[in-house]
């Protein structure tokens, strides 16, 4: 019996560590920061920051259609207001309210919601599909603010928050710090999710489209299916931040159906930087942050969104890819 | 062979990218005053795009281009169509949905041109082409291949330029029209115009020219005087034989 | 089919006619506000979405010039020239440096536009609506009403203007030039025309007439910062029924549907009158994409 000659083969270790994992040590990093928050941060940053997460998470959910398929969306305001009234009539029809039920509510509806705008506006493309979305975004507010009975037109609705409930395991009232960490595990839970999606074959599609769309079409695939797909999974992430704000802050309005805020959303991801996931995060932060900034500064009357509006048109200009689109390739590698 | 000492066009070392693409490697070329010079090459050797540089709808990476001594690369379009540059491009793109007249209006109606002047330069151009004295108020679209040749010539005629820069002009023309594509470009010669004319119709080009140019691969190769080559020169076969 | 019938005879007459030229009257508003819409569009591929607060700021303008002159036919003329000059600034300073980029670029720059100026008038005015005066209170008999002349002036006017545009845009050099610019930017410039100067000025015309029908609207609803809002949207979806780029067309679409609302507001209140325009736009999507009256491409 011959032994064969002792050879150990390392594997040639690359200068310095890995995309991936410089990529999730960052996020475990930001990550331990966004828990720690609620309890050193005061009550009023502590909110604000739940809030950011918020509008960052409907923020993110826009940046499918605009960052990865090309689609500009006014629409949002519609999935999130619809995220709103679906929790906001989960919590007032069944009692106890149920936090669950609230979110499936929710869901349910601003995914109906998606399927109905999808269906008329992707037959057209680019402006017209815009446009499209911003018209049936007031369709919606003004059915909202009409029909009095059914969703307390003008002044909304108000309910109670439900309990933070985890089957079997936990069941008390939210309080400021369980808030934060349950909007922040949706939140997260929601980007790796649309991460996922955006990395997965259909996300090449969606990219694909974003391209070339006659390209994409030529080549066999149903350009349209895929676009309805796509805005219906924006509508549903979106409508999820709805349901969060609902629950936050136990008020439903019409004024969140408002194109105003579909138009604060496509801020956000301008401004944060389209295609990245977590620049219209940032994006959202960053307006928020000059928002409360300013009405520190020049007090609650000055109409804040005059400066924002110039920086907002001065970034289009000069800084289109917004905050983080220097980094958007290693983003999404 | 060098053209008179002070050249209407001078063009230095020029370099265009698209994209990524080198398209033009540092061509150098000259057209005098009242001279037709021709530019002749396969397709793709960047010819055209030459010209559009020339008439700033390139902006070219390196090199000068000067025109009447000054210097032009940052003069914007409409203003060296003022300044006397006029360009007829490969397709024609004469105005589909206006008049021939309106065509016409278009290079007529700048400052400085009295209504007398106009009259006049109308009437001229109309001696030249009275099929579009005919058809003048006929939308440009509903013209033939060969009539709007004609109407996109006589539309850069109207700026009144020093300079006409010609992109194949009897491209998909009849053996007639080309003729006529010719007397033109004679008649325009001896008005003083200069025309740097871009063709793949050889006997024409050496025909019409004083001087020639032949380019490959985005730069200038041979350049002698017209009456030096003729049809079945081994120069012309080496860059344009089929 | 009795009852359907008897349904109909019910309602008067001349609630009938009454609509019609209120209808009628509106859709020439809306009709002036889109063609600027539908002329900047057009022309220059951008979608204004400042186009309603630069209505709104025209009648604000408006009540300005008449507060300091008495007159209202100086106000709506200085108001048109004053907003015509602003909307020049405007596309100058926002909109040419963004000229070959993403035409989506130019509506999120407009829709900015638009907040700003939003905040602006209400920052300045405050959220009290103001009011002008009409020019002309003489009323008519029509039927058992008194119904004003002024609004048949506000019709009559917005068929002037855009009538007058029309031919302008026909026979002027200043027509000519923008009509070459919009069938071939690039040969329009080799032509000697002052491609990104006709731009600003398409631009600052539709800002005239937007602002034109701004004062023009003052007298019938009063003068606050969100007029600009439910003009622009209803202006919209008439663009988008009327085929997009199609001046005629949008006329069209204006007239047609505000004599839809009209009739329906006669069952209805004004507010709910407003799904009307929303599903003549659903079922122009559904059938005919490219508008409703606009010749089906081939």
């Amino acid at each position: 019996m011959t032994t064969a000659p002792l050879e150990t083969t390392t594997p040639i270790a690359g200068p310095g560590l890995s995309h991936r994992t410089i990529y999730w040590i960052g996020f475990c990093v930001i990550m331990a920061l966004l828990v720690i928050a609620p309890l050193v941060l005061p009550a009023f940053w502590r909110r604000f920051l739940t809030e950011v997460l918020i509008w960052g998470l409907l923020a993110m959910s826009s940046d499918l259609l605009i960052g990865y398929t090309g689609m500009v969306s006014f629409g949002h305001s519609v999935f999130f207001g619809l995220g709103m009234y679906g929790a906001a009539a989960a919590l007032l029809l069944f009692s106890p309210p149920n936090l669950w039920l609230a979110i499936g509510f929710g869901l349910a509806g601003a995914g109906a919601a998606a399927l109905f705008v999808a269906y008329f506006s992707t037959r057209l493309r680019d402006i017209y599909f815009a446009i499209t979305t911003l018209i049936f975004s007031q369709i919606f507010y003004v059915i909202i603010f009409t029909w009095t009975a059914m969703t307390g037109g003008e002044n909304g609705l108000i309910f109670t928050r439900p309990h933070l409930t985890i089957p079997f395991l936990y069941d008390a009232r939210f309080n400021g710090a369980t808030m934060h960490w349950f909007v922040l595990a949706m939140v997260t839970a929601s980007f790796l999710i649309l991460r996922r999606i955006t990395q997965s074959p259909f996300g090449a599609v969606l990219q694909s489209i974003r391209e070339n769309e006659a390209r994409t079409r030529a080549i066999g695939y149903p350009v349209q299916l895929y676009k309805i797909v796509a805005v219906m999974l924006s509508g549903l992430f979106a409508g999820l931040a709805g349901v969060l704000y609902a629950i936050q802050n136990e008020f439903a309005a019409p004024d969140f159906v408002y194109f105003i805020t579909s138009g604060d959303t496509v801020i956000f991801n301008v401004m944060g930087g389209i295609g990245t996931l977590v620049g219209p995060i940032v994006g959202a932060g960053f307006f928020q942050l000059l928002r409360e900034l300013l009405s520190r500064l020049f007090g609650d009357q000055f109409p804040y969104l005059i400066p924002l509006g110039v920086i907002f048109i001065v970034m289009i200009i000069f800084l289109p890819q917004g905050l983080l689109g220097f980094a958007r390739r290693w983003l999404n590698r | 062979m060098s053209a008179a000492s002070d050249p209407l066009v001078q063009i230095d070392e020029l370099h265009t990218y698209y994209g990524k693409s080198h398209i033009l490697h540092g061509v150098s070329l000259q057209v005098g005053r009242g001279e037709v010079v021709g530019l002749l090459g396969r397709n793709g050797v960047g010819k055209t795009t030459t010209l559009k540089t020339i008439i700033g709808l390139v902006s070219p990476a390196q090199g000068r281009i000067a025109y009447e001594g000054r210097p032009i690369t940052d003069i914007a379009t409409h203003r060296l169509a003022r300044l006397g540059i006029a360009y007829v491009p490969e397709e024609r793109r004469i105005f589909r949905l206006l008049t021939v007249i309106e065509n016409l209006r278009t290079g007529l109606d700048r400052d400085g041109v009295s209504d007398n002047r106009k009259r006049e330069l109308l009437d001229k151009v109309f001696a030249y082409f009275p099929v579009l004295a005919e058809r003048r108020n006929q939308a440009g679209g509903t013209l033939s291949g060969g009539e709007q040749q004609m109407l996109a010539i006589a539309r850069a005629m109207m700026l009144e330029p020093k300079i006409i820069l010609l992109d194949e002009p009897t491209e998909g023309l009849m053996p007639r029209m080309v003729s006529q594509i010719h007397q033109i470009i004679d008649a325009l010669h001896q008005d003083g115009v200069a025309i740097l004319l871009v063709e793949q119709n050889v006997p024409l080009t050496l025909a019409a020219s004083q001087r020639i140019y032949i380019m490959e691969k985005g730069a200038v190769r041979h350049h002698c005087m017209a009456s030096e080559v003729t049809v079945n020169d081994p120069v012309i076969h080496q860059y344009l034989g089929v | 089919m009795d009852a359907v019938a008897g349904f109909f005879q019910s309602i008067p007459i001349e609630l009938i006619i009454v609509q019609t030229i209120n209808g009628i009257v509106t859709g020439m508003i809306l009709a002036l506000v889109a063609s600027g819409l539908t002329l900047i569009f057009g022309i220059m591929d951008v979608v204004n979405f400042a186009h309603g607060e630069l209505f709104m700021l025209g009648a604000y303008c408006g009540v300005i010039v008449f507060a300091l002159t008495g007159n209202f036919w100086v106000a709506l003329i200085t108001s048109a020239l004053t907003v015509a000059l602003f909307g020049a600034a405007l596309q100058i300073a926002t909109l040419r440096p963004l000229v070959g980029r993403d035409p989506l670029t130019t509506i999120l720059a407009t829709f900015g536009t638009s907040l700003i100026l939003q905040n602006y008038a209400l920052w300045q005015f405050g959220p009290v609506a103001r009011k002008i005066d009409e020019p002309i209170s003489a009323q008519f008999t029509l039927f058992y009403l008194q119904y004003p002349w002024y609004r048949l002036v506000i019709a009559g006017l917005s068929a002037a203007i855009i009538g007058g545009f029309w031919l302008f845009l026909k026979h002027s050099k200043f027509g000519v030039w923008i009509r070459a610019t919009t069938q071939d930017r690039v040969m329009a410039q080799a032509m000697g025309i002052p491609v990104p100067w006709v731009l600003t000025g398409v631009f600052a015309l539709g800002a005239a007439m937007a602002a034109a029908s701004g004062v023009l609207f003052a007298p019938l609803a009063g003068v606050n910062h969100t007029m600009g809002l439910d003009w622009v949207l209803k202006a919209f979806i008439v663009v988008v029924v009327g085929g997009m780029g199609s001046l005629g067309g949008s006329i069209a679409a204006a007239i047609f549907i505000s004599l839809l609302e009209a009739y329906a507001s006669i069952w209805v209140s004004p507010a709910q009158a407003v799904i009307v325009s929303f599903v003549v736009l659903i079922l122009t999507l559904l059938f005919r994409p490219t508008g409703l009256f606009v010749p089906t491409p081939k």
